[in-house]
């Protein structure tokens, strides 16, 4: 187990200005009672809406926040008691803050950063042809950070987060603002670090392309609570999204007509175009029954849409 | 000691990486150099001109004041070389970026000393030095060993009081973001305070500052000691010899505010 959160919580204090003088003080959870096990090697995807708090549970597992209430331990130590020790042992990448040095060139951020590790020359030089192997830095590493692209620049945070060997990665919304090539980029990069295996990692994402193409387990929070853990496949039975089937028909849709195992969710474009969600039967079974009972033009099967299940159980939990 | 050393070329490191930084804009820094040597040369020439009119100010001759005034400036300018860039906490804390300080393997204040290093400031800081020779040879000093060493030892340690004070009065951005200009009615109050002998002030006011805040230790009580002068206000010799004891003192409060400082760092932003 190489992180544990007990009960953690995070208060804020909020003061709203109450007509011209007075100010009204209320204290806000922004994380409220996280219970948290992370085993070495997971890749976990920690998920939910704007302010859910997934941020503020990063900063205290980083050891940047000072929780209110709850026990945290990460490679077995104290966050914020031991924050240079556990620094070594982790990597972050933040979105928004930046780990390079703005004016000078990449590959300069990553010689300070050996020295600052205190890597050895050879594992440093070993882990950088990796990264730059992978994510191809080398067309950009002479070039001053402030002229990166955003995508340059997330490939050189990723970099630099792994650069002294981590035990444990943590990312909060790494492809936030990214084209769709380097976002491709840096998920095939992820999905290879953690097919390695000795690297855990903890992913914050708004991206459900992240989630499907890499997250096996996936923590759900919402108003500074865990909702949902567990697998992909355990949020879509949960939530009951199923497979369905679109079909384009040579004549209308008989109406009132019903098919075993599966139901009409949508008639459209003059009752040419059914779609049926599977309940209980297989699509091959519902298919074959459609097709005896309708004439067929075409038919797509449709797998369930994370983007449906998640925002569900937003709008559930608020 | 190895382990120390080897700490100390990372952040020489780092220095080193921010003063490359900075010299990507070398016109508008050299401009900068150039601009606040001028204006505290000025600075300078008020209190020569100052002297050259009254001769005597709070019981001291004009060199004793001159010894006084360049050892607050002295003080002054290597404590804002070492540390004044501190009250860029409010930017870093309104930002988050003060993150990123926090999770490097290395302590957040040096970093922030290091990182906000203002290359800029070294203009009035050789410009301080320069001026606490030039007193220290026309100044009437009994020299012997104990002075010569106090000599070189009391700006080093004013200068440890200076940067203890940026340092302190910069935290308070961990709890309120619009905290600069009370800081600076202490660290720059603090300057003007000791640029004159503290027999120039009255009552209450002169024992707050003096004593209580310990302005005094920076300036006045040393510069007593270097010329071999007991205190008009009673303090005994013994106890101003102990000054820079008061910038270690200045040190460790500074040092506890910003650890308490840094528990209560919010992180805004996501």
């Amino acid at each position: 187990m190489i992180i544990s959160a007990r009960g953690l919580r995070k208060d804020f204090t909020v003061s709203r200005k109450v007509g011209r003088f007075r100010r009204e003080r209320h204290v806000v959870s922004a994380v409220d009672g996280v219970d948290l096990t992370v085993e070495r090697g997971e890749l976990l995807g920690y998920i939910g809406p704007n302010g859910a708090g997934k941020s503020t549970t990063l900063k205290m597992l980083t050891g940047v926040l000072t929780p209110s209430a709850g026990e945290v331990t990460v490679c077995g130590l104290e966050p914020v008691a031991k924050r240079t020790t556990l620094a070594r042992r982790i990597g972050v990448v933040f979105g928004q803050r930046s780990q390079l040095w703005w004016d000078l060139p990449l590959e300069d951020s990553f010689a300070l950063l050996r020295h600052i590790y205190r890597v050895p020359e050879a594992d440093h030089a070993a882990r950088l042809k990796q990264c730059s192997d992978l994510l191809g830095l080398d067309e950009f590493r002479r070039t001053p950070v402030r002229q990166l692209s955003l995508g340059q620049r997330m490939r050189g945070e990723l970099t630099a987060a792994l650069l002294h060997g981590p035990e444990v990665l943590f990312l909060d919304e790494p492809t936030i603002g990214l084209d769709v090539l380097s976002k491709q980029a840096v998920r095939s990069f992820l999905g290879e670090v953690d097919r390695r295996g000795d690297t855990t990692v903890v992913l914050t994402t708004h991206d459900l392309a992240d989630i499907e193409k890499l997250c096996r387990r996936l923590v759900v929070i919402d108003h500074g609570r865990v909702v949902h853990d567990g697998t992909l496949d355990e949020l879509h039975a949960r939530y009951r999204s199923r497979r369905t089937i679109v079909a384009d028909l040579d004549s209308p849709w008989p109406e009132g007509l019903t098919l075993p195992g599966a139901v009409v969710t949508a008639v459209e474009a003059d009752a040419r175009r059914i779609t049926l969600a599977l309940d209980g039967m297989t699509a091959g079974e519902v298919v074959a029954a459609l097709a005896q009972a309708v004439s067929l033009r075409d038919l797509s099967v449709q797998e369930p849409n994370i983007e449906d299940v998640v925002a569900k159980l937003y709008r559930d939990e608020s | 000691m190895a382990e120390l050393l080897d700490t100390a070329r990372v952040y020489g490191r780092v220095l080193r990486a921010q003063v490359r930084s900075q010299w990507q804009y070398r016109t508008s820094m050299l401009l900068e150099i150039l601009g606040s040597t001028v204006v505290n040369g000025l600075d300078i020439a008020t209190v020569f001109v100052l002297f050259s009119v009254t001769g005597v100010l709070g019981g001291f001759t004009g060199t004793e004041v001159l010894l006084m005034t360049a050892l607050s400036a002295v003080s002054f300018t290597w404590g804002d070389l070492v540390a004044g860039s501190a009250d860029k906490l409010r930017e870093y804390v309104r930002s988050g970026l003060f993150d990123s300080l926090l999770l490097r393997p290395l302590s957040a204040l040096l970093q922030l000393a290091v990182i906000t290093f203002a290359l800029r400031r070294i203009g009035r800081a050789v410009q301080g030095l320069v001026l606490y020779i030039v007193a220290l040879c026309v100044a009437d000093i009994p020299w012997t060993v104990e002075r010569a060493l106090f000599a070189v030892i009391v700006p080093i340690s004013g200068a440890v009081f200076f940067s203890s004070l940026f340092v302190a009065g910069a935290t308070v951005a961990f709890w309120w973001i619009e905290s600069g200009e009370l800081a600076n009615a202490f660290t720059y109050g603090g300057r003007d305070f000791t640029s004159y002998p503290s027999t120039m002030y009255g009552g209450w006011f002169r024992d707050l500052f003096t004593l209580g805040l310990g302005f005094g230790f920076v300036a006045y009580f040393p510069s007593l000691v270097l010329l071999g002068k007991p205190d008009p206000l009673g303090l005994p010799t013994a106890v101003a010899w102990g000054s820079p004891l008061v910038s270690i003192i200045a040190a460790c409060l500074a040092t506890v505010v910003w650890r308490f400082g840094v528990r209560h760092y919010r992180s805004t932003g996501s």
